[in-house]
């Protein structure tokens, strides 16, 4: 079978060559990963004129063919058919963004010389004229010699004319391909800035709206005011927006738990199914709303390039512990989970920089505490009023997170003056213009957000929540025994109870810990079926956790499992992820060890301030 | 000295807010091989046009800076290596 036709999509970073990618292959999108390196390789199917398929493959963005990141690398090492596992490209797509063609076009002029069949998107044509400036692609299509189609990605403008050029493209015969690149960089720019320059028609100038938005969010007063007001709603609404989906999803999963419970004879099978399968993954299932909201928060300040402007805000900041604003972005994301985040780190230049930035990223409180952080929440902080809009219950909440945000801070700080002195690059990033992301975008990577988390749902918390289960069901306790205190799960808790009794954990809690480990959010699934198990009686089980926790936990209790969590040795996931982005084993047992000691410390000194205050 | 009306030649890091300037010279020999890359990419050559747009809020750093046509951050340091004229 032959393959189909590989087009390469590639340009500057900020060209919206993401949004042209989505554009030209809808959903039909695969994610994948090149062999040997941990770079993403998203391909997807483009239907052409008469429709036939051809594949495009969106590459990293990247400046030049001189790599300044292992990504760009990628691209580099594709384009010139030398990256493991991938075709040389049968033709290529340059994305430009038409307002910024000086420094664009420097390296779709290195990407031309290469001789493979090219075409180019002017995109954001829209925006260009928003900024006054008229171009003329004839001129441009003369001066590069090769296709030049307009397009908006974002609106989905042009996409049929560049489908309609990419089928000329392949249907033309192909000349061979040069093996290296010879002009220079600075060559190169002089010539970009001639060809923008000769394209232009015309120009008026008029005060940009992404300046003018700039002045207010970068404003040195106003814009971290912005920032923190803008973390703080971000954080409300993981908490009041969830609310009505979150009751809607408790209702299915108690609905669904009474329906089987009667279907069902009293014994093992149906303990099974209610306390073990719907009790523990039905418990995480209700998180799903909030994890999305944050989610959506994410995607919409980095689709907005908002995300660059919070990292120019605290670039300061970070370089007083030793990091650079752009270590913010990644620890950003890992808000939403740690293993986004730390691939994320491959931004960073400086090694140092970065392996700091892994370090610390599992302190940013990711989206997988939050049922654990709900759930005591819900359970232990009264919802009181504080003002408009603004609860107890949400201020809590932030203040958990702030507690981690200080914690990695110090952490980095520790590591950057002790463990990996000197170095330390700069921070120098591109502050794109601001725009909309498209509403297709935003639901798209919500989407595929929420697929994961279901498929998480369904096999490694079922599987974990299943086997608990059985430890915590095996061997039947007498009647007057306790099952919890009598199973072999109760037998390695009370191994884990001597350790953690003195920062005020309790048997339930031992319990719940070595689960968490494979994910964070199985601690709630693993209570849920301890209390679904110990229960007897019908009344106590219809009971809601929170309110049956809310009897049999000290506050102290309660608040030193907050602060467990907050540092809270991570999960499986994010030491594989360590481990493959540092190359071994050293790293992730570094972060291991150093984030158990910090949540024993923390959980400790909440626990006895707590009860030393008499709460 | 200056020529009369001809405003004082500087570098980036000292240039006003609001400034309009052209790239003098870099020094490179003042930068790591990382920043200078990064710095070419990122259109920074002599002759260039550029203007700072907004301070960092602590320190004043780092620095929003028009290049060309696009705008990019870079920290002060690394600018007072690009020496600039400022245009009237």
């Amino acid at each position: 079978m032959n393959p189909l036709p590989l087009v390469a999509l590639t340009g500057s970073p900020n060209a919206g060559k993401s949004a042209l990618f989505n554009a030209l292959t809808g959903a039909r999108q695969k994610v994948g990963n090149y062999p040997g390196v941990t770079v993403e390789r998203h391909s997807g199917k483009l239907m052409l004129g008469d429709g036939r398929p051809a594949e495009l493959v969106d590459l990293p963005g990247a400046y030049s063919l001189e790599p300044a990141s292992p990504d760009e690398a990628v691209t580099r090492d594709v384009l010139l058919g030398r990256q493991k596992g991938e075709r040389q490209p049968d033709a290529l797509l340059i994305v430009v963004d038409a307002s910024n063609l000086d420094n664009h076009l420097r390296f779709a002029l290195q990407l031309i010389e290469l001789g493979l069949p090219t075409i180019v998107a002017l995109n954001m044509v829209d925006l260009a004229r928003r900024d006054g400036l008229e171009l003329d692609p004839k001129v441009l299509e003369r001066e590069l010699g090769v296709p030049v189609v307009e397009t908006v990605a974002v609106r989905r403008r042009g996409i049929a004319e560049l489908q309609a050029a990419i089928d000329d493209m392949l249907s033309a015969p192909v000349c061979g391909v040069h093996e290296r690149v010879k002009e220079d960089l600075i060559h190169l720019q002089r010539r970009a800035r001639e060809i923008a320059t000769a394209a232009v028609v015309s120009e008026t100038p008029v005060r940009r709206w992404t300046h003018r938005l700039d002045s207010v969010l970068l404003h040195p007063i106003g814009g971290p005011l912005i920032l923190a007001a803008i973390m703080f709603v971000m954080f409300q609404a993981v908490f009041a927006w969830s609310q009505a989906p979150v009751s809607w999803i408790e209702d299915a999963v108690a609905f669904l738990s009474g329906q089987a419970s009667a279907a069902l004879p009293a014994g093992l099978l149906r303990s099974l199914v209610v306390d073990g399968a719907i009790a523990g993954v039905g418990a995480v299932i209700t998180f799903l709303p909030q994890i999305l909201i944050l989610f959506f928060f994410i995607l919409l300040l980095e689709g907005t390039g908002y995300m660059v402007r919070a990292a120019f805000l605290m670039d300061k900041l970070m370089h007083g512990v030793g990091l650079s604003g752009r270590a913010f972005i990644p620890l950003l994301s890992s808000f939403a989970c740690a293993v986004p985040g730390i691939m994320a780190t491959r931004t960073i230049d400086d090694p140092r920089d970065r392996l700091t930035t892994i370090l610390i990223a599992p302190l940013m409180t990711c989206s997988a505490r939050l049922p654990v952080y709900t759930l005591i929440i819900a359970a232990f902080i009264p919802n009181t009023r504080l003002a408009w809009g603004v609860g107890l219950q949400g201020v809590v909440m932030f203040g958990l997170y702030l507690f981690g945000i200080v914690g990695a801070l110090l952490a980095a700080l520790v590591i950057r003056r002790g463990v990996m002195k000197g170095g330390g690059g700069g921070f120098m990033m591109e502050l794109p213009k601001y725009q909309w992301p498209p509403f297709k975008d935003v639901a798209l990577g919500i989407l595929t957000r929420a697929q994961i988390f279901l498929k998480r749902a369904g096999t490694i918390i079922l599987g974990t929540t299943l086997l608990l289960w059985a430890l915590a069901s095996f061997p039947q306790a007498a009647p007057g025994q306790k099952q919890s205190e009598v199973s072999v799960a109760g037998k390695i808790a009370s191994a884990i109870e001597v350790v953690v009794r003195p920062i005020g954990f309790n048997h339930e809690i031992s319990l719940a810990l070595l689960p968490a480990m494979a994910a964070r959010e199985v601690a709630v699934s693993a209570i849920a079926t301890v209390y679904s198990i110990d229960s007897s009686d019908d009344a106590a089980s219809a009971a809601r956790l929170e309110e049956r926790l809310h009897g049999r936990w000290s506050l102290p209790t309660a608040l030193a499992f907050l602060a467990w969590f907050v540092f809270a040795p991570q999960c499986i996931s994010t030491i594989a992820v360590t481990r493959r982005e540092t190359n071994g084993w050293k790293w992730p047992l570094v972060m291991v060890s150093y984030l158990f000691v910090l949540a024993y410390v923390a959980a400790g000194l909440t626990y006895w301030t707590a009860v030393w205050l008499g709460l | 000295m200056n020529a009369p009306f001809q405003p004082a030649a500087t570098s980036l890091d000292q240039l006003k807010v609001g400034i309009r300037a052209r790239v003098t010279g870099i020094r490179w020999e003042a930068l790591d091989d990382g920043t200078s890359q990064r710095l070419r990419h990122f259109g920074f050559d002599e002759g260039v046009g550029v203007e700072a747009l907004h301070l960092g809020p602590i320190g004043r750093d780092p620095i929003a800076i028009r290049v060309g046509r696009m705008t990019v951050a870079i920290r002060r340091r690394h600018a007072a290596a690009i020496d600039v004229q400022p245009i009237r």
